[in-house]
């Protein structure tokens, strides 16, 4: 059993990464990879986002949308079939649990705050927080498993931005042409890495 | 900062002031659906759309939203718009909506929709921010439907679904297609080709770094 | 009314959230009917041409009335919706797959499938012709690189020969193993023989180019090979014992005496039944 879970956080870490294989939240990737220090800050926020709303969207999902999924309160909702609310009810709950964390963290935590606390609002709209609740859907994970997979992705999320945000550093330092500088270089540098990473596609763990 | 001209707010975005291209936002779908031009173009309409109305139905109640939930009200106004665009795609446009599947969805979180309603609609009039968020989605689209030529073209040889080189191999033509083409990291390459020549032509907006 | 109040901000907020419920709710039911029509067109339409019954000019109802589709029993190869408690036109495979109570865990051996359960009953779907039926399509899927592979796999009246494959949900690379959707690539699939002479399931895709004259070869699709992989397994598992195996030896029996050419003899079933 804990080989299953083994692989499947390996899987959602390196195979299936969201940044890498399925190109979810590259706005907030592309811009704040500037320096590994912040790139650290928001991959942490983004791993503690995911492990939390995949679990709680998996928990949405089962008891209130999924077709049937009502019948806990009243076996005559047997029929009742809300998974078009999906898309809202998730950003909801992200929007919900981002706002949850940004005042917990202020409250109790104030040096954590300080450290996260800007990145907390570009979380709402990185999609590899509502990807990940869309997949977790899609594959029918169990409660358990959409806890790993929750932490899988976010792991592998910040892994991908920590990189890039090493190469970057670096290329400060290379003679870029002029209108390649920045931005430019920056997209082509995260298609090499995309390139490296789709050699662990289709890897079975 | 004065309002700017109609004109200006509708065509700005498209040359001057890309999302893509200089804002860097509202990347992550244009990689996914760049593969054919139909998705492409069906996608850009979608977005132009949502851009549109949502920018419009913000500034419409723009003096009304509470600062303190007005993340949350923009996300609501956004996602219902989506799921209907999602509904009316899978209605009518089924072949289209089924080769999108999940990329509708994340319009939602296309941070050009966000970045448009909380920059621009929050404090300019409705007609102003209907056409700047039509702009915005007009850059989207330009820039998308480049990606998506190239793409088509070089990898499948094709236009619109319209054979255009003939394939080598079993039907017997000249051209080999290009495989790396049909690869996401493509979109990333060619985005950063575009910028590099947008930027070769207007200098002005080369970062310094 | 200030802005910032919390009157003002609970008005807002339910005032938003029931205008946008009421905008959503409605777009959603009433373009439901339209939507499940499209599905079930869409199936049905990639059943047709799996059949190679398909043709755009004849309205879809008409082509599909020839079709039958029964629910079987994967376990003992029997038709189950006589003895009426699933309702074929309301069955859902997929749920029923996760569902413990409509699926079974598949044994560990079982390798060539990338499923740990498979549901108990599957919808097949039978073409009639005058003297009885003609062919039968098998609804197959398994997981390729990306995505699972739905197809549609259409069996000839001697259940050896195949008469045509339609994949109608995948999510491959496109251009690569998106390619099994490519009609061409499709089009090869017809007349090949599923089975071998000792009756193992014998048809699988290559990793290059298939020898024409070879019956159980198809054409590899450059640069997928682990879609490839899944489309065969795909035919291994659900032609096999663990899939429509135990329906096909079923249909083989009782149609014996119509099957004139070859009849098959299944080499992994344990005990060979007396033939007539």
């Amino acid at each position: 059993m804990l080989e299953h879970y083994l692989s499947l956080f390996l899987t959602a870490v390196f195979v299936e990464n969201l940044a890498l294989a399925f190109f979810l939240g590259m706005c907030t990737f592309l811009a704040v990879s500037k320096t590994v220090k912040t790139a650290l800050g928001l991959g942490l926020a983004v791993i503690v986002i995911q492990t939390i709303t995949i679990p709680a969207n998996h928990l949405l999902y089962t008891y209130f949308l999924q077709p049937g999924a009502m019948v806990w309160i009243d076996p005559s909702y047997a029929d009742v079939d809300l998974s078009f609310l999906g898309l809202i009810s998730y950003i909801g709950v992200i929007a919900a649990m981002v706002q949850i964390l940004e005042m917990t963290l202020d409250r109790y935590f104030p040096p954590l705050y300080a450290t996260l606390g800007i990145f907390l609002p570009l979380i709402t709209v990185n999609c590899a927080i509502l990807g990940g609740s869309l997949f977790m859907v899609e594959r029918g994970y169990s409660h358990s498993e959409s806890i790993v997979f929750g932490f899988g992705t976010g792991f592998g999320w910040a892994l991908a931005l920590v990189g890039l945000a090493g190469i970057r550093e670096k290329l400060k330092y290379s003679d870029v042409p002029p209108g390649l500088r920045g931005l430019g270089i920056t997209f082509i540098t995260v298609g090499l890495m995309s390139l490296a990473f789709m050699s662990f596609a289709g890897i079975q763990l | 900062m004065p309002p700017p001209k109609p004109r200006q707010a509708l065509l700005d975005p498209i040359f001057n002031n890309n999302p893509i291209a200089l804002q860097v936002l509202g990347i992550c779908s244009a990689l996914a659906v760049t593969v054919q031009f139909e998705t492409a173009l069906v996608m850009s309409i979608a977005v132009i759309l949502v851009t549109a109305f949502s920018s419009a139905s913000v500034s419409l109640i723009r003096t009304r939203i509470p600062t303190n939930i007005r993340i949350i009200v923009q996300m609501t106004i956004i996602a219902s718009l989506v799921i209907l665009v999602d509904q009316f795609l899978r209605a009518y446009l089924f072949e289209v909506s089924r080769q999108l599947s999940v990329f509708v969805g994340l319009i939602i979180t296309n941070c050009i929709v966000m970045g448009r309603a909380e920059g621009f609609a929050m404090k300019n009039n409705v007609l102003l921010s209907f056409l700047d968020g039509a702009g915005n989605g007009l850059g989207y689209a330009a820039i998308l439907l480049v990606v998506a030529f190239f793409r088509e073209l070089l990898g499948s040889g094709s236009l619109y679904g319209y054979q255009l080189l003939a394939l080598a191999g079993n039907e017997g033509g000249w051209y080999v297609r290009n495989g790396l083409m049909l690869l996401p990291p493509s979109a990333f390459f060619l985005i950063g080709l575009i910028i590099w020549a947008l930027r070769t032509w207007k200098p002005e907006q080369v970062e310094e770094s | 009314m200030q802005r910032d109040s919390i009157s003002n901000t609970f008005t807002v907020a339910i005032g938003l959230c029931v205008v946008c419920s009421i905008i959503v709710s409605t777009a959603a039911v009433v373009l439901q009917p339209v939507q499940e029509e499209n599905r079930v067109r869409y199936r049905r339409r990639n059943i047709l041409i799996a059949a190679g019954m398909y043709d755009p000019t004849i309205p879809l109802e008409e082509s599909f009335e020839r079709i039958e589709t029964r629910l079987v029993d994967l376990e003992t190869g029997e038709f189950v919706d006589e003895h009426e408690r699933i309702d074929p036109a309301t069955y859902d495979p997929r749920r029923a797959a996760r569902d413990p109570a409509l699926s079974v865990e598949l044994p560990d051996r079982v390798e060539e499938f990338q499923f740990d359960r498979r549901e108990r009953y599957a919808l097949v779907h039978l073409v009639e012709g005058p003297d009885g039926w003609e062919q039968i399509i098998l609804p197959v899927y398994n997981r390729g690189l990306w995505s699972t592979l739905y197809a549609f796999l259409a069996l000839d009246a001697d259940l050896v020969t195949v008469r045509g494959i339609t994949f109608y949900e995948q999510e491959e690379t496109p251009g690569l193993g998106g390619e099994v959707e490519n009609p061409d690539w499709q089009a090869q699939w017809e007349g090949k023989k599923a089975f071998d002479e000792a009756g193992n399931v014998a048809l699988r895709v290559l990793r290059g180019e298939a020898d024409p004259d070879d019956p159980h070869q198809i054409d590899g699709l450059a640069g997928a090979t682990i879609t490839a992989r899944g489309v065969s397994g795909m035919v291994r598992f659900w032609l096999g014992e663990h899939g429509f195996g135990p329906f096909l030896q079923r249909l083989a029996e009782e149609h014996a005496d119509q099957l004139a050419t070859s009849p098959l003899e299944f080499a992994w079933q344990p005990n060979p039944s007396p033939r007539p």
